[in-house]
This record gives structure tokens, C-alpha cells and sequence, in this order.
């Protein structure tokens, strides 16, 4: 079923690397849409595959990967646009890349180029995607940077990315992404490497951008506390399998997969001081060269059964609130 | 209430300073005031959190502690079975010997561990300077240390990369048990690992707490962590202690602004909890040149002129009989309206009795 207002739709999509002569399924089997003015999170821990999906939608991921099936459809105004189709360097995709679909990277200091001018990476996406006067990119420029509350932007604007502090690169890139007013802002990991009160300044103006320009977020995060505050729904991922898929409400109050429920009772909340007894999951997550038969996660699982060598089904506890699991019944009963 | 002796270690005035060095001949031209003046007790058997954004000299004051950074000044008196000694006066000798009493679990279980020795390798070292000579022994010893972080004794015949982070970490643990060491200082010893191997290594932090009845010093950038794991927390803010109190306390009564911003701004894994999030403006201001005053100022919502010229002092309140320290000019206002603060001397005074 197709929302009108859904954005995006990732359907079943598998992903392969291939190195050293081995092939990793990073990612296999990840559904989700997208929807206006709403927040998506994909959460999971390192190796999950939660990247490797964003990159997929951008269409940038490294040559010696493949998406091996599964669509990506981008949906406009004009019709359909099945990403997953085009030429990773051709020019229908970048037309879209930066002006329909931006990303925020993890790390703003490898993201940015450090040998031209924050101005000078903004205006790249002017000169690409829109017919304007030199001097009238600038001033936008400077508008964004202002929009990004970076102080004295007319001087900043022609500073180099070594000047800025790391708030204030993370907030450069933003003003990047949001130049040409996206429908999709994709952020990777956004603020894993700043400060909390820093985070809290950069959810602040995401969480303005997207009521202002009614866009979609794609939120790539492996804190639970950030998906708590920000999302409207949440994308479980473990070893590549989207392996929960809801309303956060849903799933952070009511998870029907064993590794939803033990993630959220292995992190400490704050404010419930030490009353709180932290269970741990217990081994480690597997080599993915050489991954458990059937469900990825049943040689951690307390719920495991023969059953669970097969790969499970998808099974919804509620009409947007999906999960793969044989046992999600007894997980549910068992809360 | 707590009695004199069971001060573990007394720190007082600690200032350690980094030059600034510029040009051609490396002039002085500044110093980055990593740790400013900060003066803490740490009792015996209680994890004292230790929080702060990146920058504020959290790990410093560790590494200080131990010795590890030339320490500019003060004082960091610990007590060794009853005999108090200044670790800054003491000779060579004499703090390698205090090095058993006092160990550290770095952050980076990467870089932490030397990629071509075994694990045996790595961790007999310390066995050996400290007087096990047979080499059978300290591979019992070892056997059973990684027994205690929950690896089989056979790990000790393998390398670094063959481990996962989580085992590393746990690796960089048992290290730091081998000498039956006091004090123990964690630094941001979960941050690099993944939140379901994290609990794993949180709880047996707790574990190896109670066998051993040892003393943590718990310095993490995250508070839900430190809030679980600590008995009293100190927040720093620029190299100086802006609040120190009682886990509880803090999280139910946060004085200082700071630490009420600090609080807000952490997301909570847990729906319908969005609570009003205070922002704060700008950002840390660099040490080597601190604005006058209280340091935290410029960014504070609730400044006011005192706060641009003099420096707060950390003091002391009795908040229904327990201690609250807080350095800050509006506490210290609103404070004065209905209870006195308490000089240092007159609560260890009080204590003492």
C-alpha cells in the first residue's frame, strides 16, 4: 500500500560487497517508506548494514558492491523514479542527488573539502541545480549559513572548514544538504561525533528545517535515546535484516523481536539511577563471513527454537507495525 | 556519615597546565589550563563519576592522578594503609610501587593492547616487574584473571586482532587487576564498544567492584552510563569542578546551570519522555584563554554582572543533611535565602565526629 504522501519506498532490498574474493550480504531484506514531514530511523548497532542502505538510496556506494534486488523508488510529483535502476554516475541521478535527496555524513571533517571555502561548497550546489546570478549564490549562501544560527556569516562564509569548530562544521554541511530545499534529507549519523548540548542545538534546527520544508528525514542513528526523541518511526536492523519495523511508540514500548526487547534493557536510562539492573545480550554479534543459519540473531536469542534456522517470515502485530520473527507472539506476552 | 579515614585519596588544588608553544624557538606563549584548581575527596569503595564534554580536562585530572602528564601544581594525597602521602613528592621508587595500587582501563581497546605480543605477553609484564618469578605462576595468575573477565584461560596464547572490542576491553580490564590494585581509573572505558556488548562490561565493572571492594573513578562523556555506575558525580566544565553531589541528587536537583543544561540535552530512550530541551547558545570556549569570571558565563541563560568578574568558588551546602558542592553565583544567591553553606574544614570537622 502506497501513502500519498510517501516519499520513498525501499522495497526488500539485498546488497552485496565483494572483496578479498568473498562476498558479504551487508545488507539483505530492508523495507521501509519514507513519508513528508516525517522522521525515519534506522537503528542498529556497527556492521548493521544501516549506511550501507542510506548510500544505496544516494546511489554512492563503493564499486565492489552490487544491489542484488529489491527496489528503491523515489516518488515525485511526475511520477515514479526507480533509483535503483539508474546509472550511479549518470545525470538523471544526479540531477536528483543534493537537489531532491541530500545527506548529512557522520564526519564533517572528511565530508568537506578542506581546500576551498565553506561559501565556495555551498554555491557547487547552486551551480549544479539552479540558474543563478554569482553574486545572488553568494548572498543565498550567507542566508544559509545565518539560517544555521553560524555567527558573523558574512566573514565565515569565505572561511575554510579548519576554522570552524566541529558544531559548526556539522551545521556547515547542513546548510549544504538544505541548500536547494530537499524533499529527503538523509543524515548518517549526524551528531555521533559532537557534544550532547552541541547534538541538542543540531536536532533543534533539523526539527526546524522539516517543519518549515515539509521534508522527509532519514535519521541513521544506533542511539535509542535519539530515536526516542526524534523519530516518528523506527527501522530495526540487525546483521542486514530489517528485523522491526513501526511507530516508535510501537516499538520502543511494545517490541515484538527478542533483539528490539533486549537492546532497550541493556542501556542505561538516565534519571532511574542505580535501581536499574541492566541485562546484557549475551555473546557478540557474529562474523558476517560467516553468518548463523536462518535467523541471524537466534544464536543470542532466548526465545530460539528449531524453527529459527529457517530465515523467518514477516509477520505484522499491527497494521504499520511489522516484525521478523517466528516468536513474536511469545515476546509480546512475555513484556 | 562518612569518617576521615576512609578518604582514599585527597586531591587539593591540582592545576595541571599545557604550554602553548609558538615559532621559530617555541616561545611560551600561553597555557591551556587543562585542569584548573580542582580539590576532590575520593572515599574508599565508591565510584566517583567524573562527567564533562570533550575538552574539559576529564581525562586529564586522570592521567594526573596516576602521574602520567607533568602536573603544574597542587596536591594528590593518597592514603596508603593509613600513611598519607603527597603521589607528587613521592621519589622514582616509590611510585612504581604505588603504580600497583593504582591502575587505568584506557578508552580504545585498540590501541590500548600491543599488536605483537600474546595476550600472555602483555599482560605478564607488570607480574614480573612486581616479583612473580616463575613464569608458570604468572601463567596461572593470568589464567585466572581472564577467568574473572569471563575468557577462557587458553586467550592468554592469542594476539590482540584476534579479539572483538567487547573482549578487549575486557582484556584492558583484567590488566588492570593483575597487581590487586585500590583505585582503579576508568576511562571512558565503554565509549568505543556497542550498546549491547557495553552492559556486558558495565555490570562486570559492578561485579569486580563488590569481589574486589575496589575504587572506581569513572569518567565517561555519557551521563545515563555514569549515572548508573556512580555513587557521587563530579561535572567538570573547562578544567574546574562546576557541581559534585550524590548520583541521586544531582539528577533530581542539578545546581548549576550547566549540569541542568547538560541533563536536558541527553535524549532518553524512553517515548513520551520529550521533556523542554535547553539550548544552549555558542560553544565551549577555548582554555587557553577562558572568559573572566565564571567560565561558563558566555553561555549561561542565567549570567549576571557578578558572574562576568569574579570566579565562583566550589562550595559546599547541606541539602536535608547531604553535601551538594556547586561552584556558582546564582546557587550561591538562591542558596543564601535558606540554607548556609558550609565552610570545608567545619563539614570534615562534622564528619570526623
Amino acid at each position: 500500500m502506497v501513502y500519498v504522501d510517501t516519499i520513498l519506498t525501499v522495497d526488500n532490498l539485498h546488497i552485496n560487497f565483494y572483496t578479498n574474493n568473498r562476498c558479504n550480504e551487508a545488507v539483505k531484506g530492508v523495507s521501509f517508506q519514507l513519508k513528508k514531514g516525517r522522521t525515519l530511523c534506522l537503528v542498529g548497532e556497527s556492521g548493521c548494514g544501516k549506511s550501507v542502505s542510506a548510500s544505496a538510496i544516494m546511489r554512492l556506494l563503493p564499486p565492489l558492491s552490487r544491489i542484488e534486488e529489491g527496489r528503491i523508488i523515489y516518488h515525485t510529483d511526475q511520477g515514479d523514479i526507480h533509483l535503483h535502476e539508474l546509472d550511479p554516475s549518470g545525470p538523471e541521478i544526479r540531477a536528483i542527488r543534493g537537489a531532491e535527496i541530500a545527506m548529512i555524513f557522520q564526519d564533517p571533517m572528511t565530508a568537506l573539502n578542506p581546500v576551498y571555502t565553506v561559501g565556495f561548497q555551498i554555491r557547487e550546489a547552486f551551480m549544479y541545480h539552479a540558474k543563478m546570478a554569482k553574486a545572488a549564490m553568494q548572498a543565498k549562501a550567507v542566508e544559509l549559513l545565518r539560517a544555521m544560527r553560524i555567527p558573523a556569516p558574512e566573514q565565515r562564509v569565505n572561511e575554510y572548514i579548519h576554522q570552524y569548530s566541529g558544531g559548526m562544521r556539522q551545521r556547515a554541511m547542513i546548510a549544504m544538504a538544505m541548500a536547494c530545499n530537499p524533499k529527503i534529507l538523509i543524515a548518517d549519523e549526524p551528531t555521533t561525533a559532537l557534544d550532547v548540548t552541541v547534538q541538542a542545538q543540531i536536532f533543534d534546527l533539523m526539527n526546524d528545517l522539516q517543519q518549515k520544508h515539509n521534508a522527509a528525514i532519514l535519521l541513521i542513528t544506533h542511539d535509542m535515546g535519539v530515536v526516542a526523541e526524534l523519530a516518528h518511526d523506527v527501522v530495526v536492523m540487525y546483521m542486514g535484516v530489517a528485523v522491526e519495523n513501526g511507530p516508535v511508540e510501537d516499538v520502543l514500548t511494545r517490541p515484538a523481536h527478542p533483539y528490539t526487547s533486549a537492546l532497550l534493557r541493556s542501556i542505561p536510562v538516565l534519571g532511574q539511577s542505580k535501581a536499574q539492573k541492566l541485562e546484557p545480550i549475551r555473546g557478540s554479534t557474529p562474523d558476517p563471513f560467516n553468518r548463523p543459519q536462518g535467523c541471524q540473531f537466534h544464536p543470542r536469542c532466548d526465545f530460539a527454537t528449531e524453527q529459527c534456522l529457517q530465515e523467518p517470515e514477516t509477520f505484522s502485530v499491527s497494521p504499520n507495525h511489522t516484525v521478523r520473527c517466528w516468536h513474536y507472539e511469545k515476546v509480546l506476552a512475555n513484556a | 556519615m562518612r569518617r576521615e579515614q576512609d578518604v582514599l585519596l585527597k586531591i587539593r588544588d591540582a592545576q595541571t597546565y599545557f604550554p602553548v608553544q609558538k615559532g621559530l624557538f617555541k616561545r611560551t606563549v600561553g597555557y591551556v589550563r587543562a585542569v584548573d584548581n580542582v580539590s576532590l575527596d575520593v572515599y574508599r569503595g565508591e565510584t566517583l563519576g567524573l562527567v564533562g564534554e570533550s575538552g574539559c580536562g576529564k581525562t586529564t585530572l586522570g592521567k594526573s592522578i596516576l602521574q602520567l602528564v607533568p602536573v603544574t601544581g597542587g596536591q594528590f594525597i593518597y592514603n596508603f594503609d593509613g600513611e598519607e602521602k603527597d603521589l607528587r613528592k613521592l621519589s622514582k621508587d616509590e611510585m612504581m610501587q604505588a603504580r600497583k595500587r593504582l591502575q587505568i582501563v584506557f578508552q580504545d581497546p585498540y590501541s590500548s593492547l600491543n599488536p605483537s605480543f600474546t595476550i600472555f605477553g602483555s599482560l605478564q609484564d607488570p607480574l614480573k616487574k612486581f616479583g612473580v618469578k616463575s613464569k608458570e605462576e604468572r601463567r596461572r595468575i593470568i589464567g585466572d584473571l581472564l577467568e574473572a573477565v569471563n575468557l577462557h584461560r587458553e586467550y592468554m596464547n592469542r594476539y590482540p586482532h584476534e579479539f572483538s572490542g567487547g573482549q578487549r576491553q575486557r582484556i584492558g580490564i583484567a590488566r588492570a587487576l593483575s597487581l590487586q590494585p585500590e583505585l582503579i581509573i576508568c576511562d571512558e572505558a565503554v565509549s568505543a564498544l556497542d550498546v549491547s556488548i557495553q552492559a556486558q562490561v558495565l555490570n562486570l565493572l559492578l561485579e569486580l567492584k563488590e569481589k574486589h571492594n575496589l575504587t572506581y573513578i569513572f569518567i565517561s562523556h555519557d551521563l545515563s552510563v555514569v549515572e548508573y555506575m556512580s555513587d557521587r558525580i563530579a561535572v567538570m566544565y573547562l578544567g574546574k569542578i562546576v557541581e559534585l553531589a550524590q548520583a541521586e541528587d544531582l539528577f533530581a536537583n542539578a545546581m548549576h546551570p550547566y549540569t541542568q543544561a547538560l541533563l536536558s540535552a541527553i535524549p532518553v530512550a524512553e517515548v513520551g519522555r520529550r521533556r523542554k530541551r535547553i539550548v544552549l547558545e555558542g560553544n565551549v570556549p577555548s582554555p587557553v584563554n577562558p572568559p573572566p569570571g565564571c567560565t561558563f558565563h558566555p553561555r549561561c541563560p542565567y549570567a549576571m554582572e557578578v558572574c562576568k568578574s569574579r570566579v565562583p568558588e566550589l562550595k559546599t551546602y547541606l541539602i536535608d543533611g547531604r553535601e551538594h558542592q556547586v561552584a556558582c553565583h546564582l546557587a550561591e544567591k538562591e542558596a543564601a535565602k535558606f540554607v548556609q553553606p558550609v565552610e570545608t574544614a567545619e563539614v570534615e570537622k562534622n564528619a570526623a565526629n
